[in-house]
């Protein structure tokens, strides 16, 4: 890893966070495309957290990770405070995988 | 800043605080792995700066410490960020107006601060959420991965401590108020789907970006104008 590919990476990178806002200027968004736009992000955020959730590279990332996720997210579900669901997601991940489950 | 930090109610200002821990945590970790995978001690400071997105980052570093190239390495980070092209699309608005407030709102864009102002209900908030949490994360990231890389050995890998766990249950626990709509919900569990079935075949970053085609399946009825603009002010 150069200097070099770190600025592309990071010229490349802010390229694209910084296109939404500017595309936002040029064009007028109807509600119906807007509404469109709002659950691009949605559905990108659920699709990342399907993959994390799952995935590790290629192949199936193990059942501590999925099982940690899932305990987080039916808390999440329940209305449980933010910090149980992050901390709760966590533990049961490291718990799993001191008990040897990948 | 402090006036946005009052604006924030209190449990999303704990909410914020909590994630910034985990990301400190994580921020160590990457500073550690990449001086453990044979980078100089600059390489992990440099990125975390400048590039600021933590998948991209450990992707990058994780294809060089595979043997890969930097051309790989970049390749991979690029694809991985694309999503942030849609997501600025959504929330641009909560930048602000001017130039300066758009430079730097731009870099603090991550799926992070992106969930945290989606699940705000008034633009108020949506702004105070976006930028206390970008720029509380960009301080403990920055910080997290110098000590990473002074004093690394001892957090090592994140896993260990389940936090590859902790933020995607983070990003579900922070999007679920949006899926209560169910023409929403059906483009999410429709594109999760489709980033699942392509991931073995595809490298990471782009399945995600393929779940897109799931807003085909939220085709809605069009609404009558009265309901449109009670779902706006939502």
């Amino acid at each position: 890893m150069n200097l070099v590919a770190i600025l592309v990476l990071a010229a490349g990178t802010y390229g694209f966070r910084l296109a939404g806002p500017l595309l936002r200027d040029k064009i007028t968004l109807s509600d119906r495309v807007r509404e469109y736009v709002s659950d691009a992000a949605t559905v990108l955020l659920v699709a990342l957290v399907a993959t994390a959730a799952l995935i590790d590279g290629q192949h199936f990332a193990g059942w501590a990770l999925p099982a940690g996720v899932l305990v987080g997210g039916v808390l999440a579900w329940r209305r449980a405070p933010f910090v149980v669901v992050v901390v709760a997601a966590a533990v049961t991940a490291a718990l799993l995988r001191l008990a040897g489950v990948p | 800043m402090r006036s946005m930090w009052r604006t924030l109610d209190k449990a999303t200002r704990r909410d914020i605080v909590t994630l910034a821990v985990a990301d400190g945590v994580v921020g160590a970790s990457f500073g550690a792995i990449a001086v453990s995978a044979g980078l100089s001690w600059w390489v992990p400071v440099v990125m975390s700066v400048l590039v600021f997105a933590g998948g991209a980052q450990f992707l990058a570093v994780g294809v060089v410490a595979a043997g890969g190239g930097p051309i790989a390495a970049v390749l991979g980070g690029l694809v991985l960020n694309a999503r942030h092209l849609p997501f600025g699309l959504a929330v641009g608005d909560v930048l602000g107006r001017g130039g300066l407030r758009r430079a730097i709102g731009s870099h603090l864009m991550l799926d992070e601060t992106v969930a945290f102002a989606m699940a705000q209900r008034d633009p108020a908030r949506r702004r105070a959420a976006y930028w206390v949490c970008g720029l509380v994360l960009f301080v403990v990231w920055n910080v997290g991965t110098v000590l990473g890389v002074l004093v690394g050995q001892v957090i090592g890998d994140p896993a260990t401590w389940g936090l590859d766990a902790a933020f995607p249950a983070a990003l579900f626990a922070l999007v679920l108020p949006a899926l209560s709509d169910p023409a929403t919900r059906r483009a999410a569990i429709v594109g999760a789907a489709i980033a699942l079935a392509a991931s073995p075949f595809l490298p990471a970053g782009l399945p995600v970006l393929l779940a897109l085609l799931g807003l085909f399946a939220a085709r809605r009825k069009p609404l009558p104008r009265k309901e449109t603009d009670l779902e706006m002010s939502r």
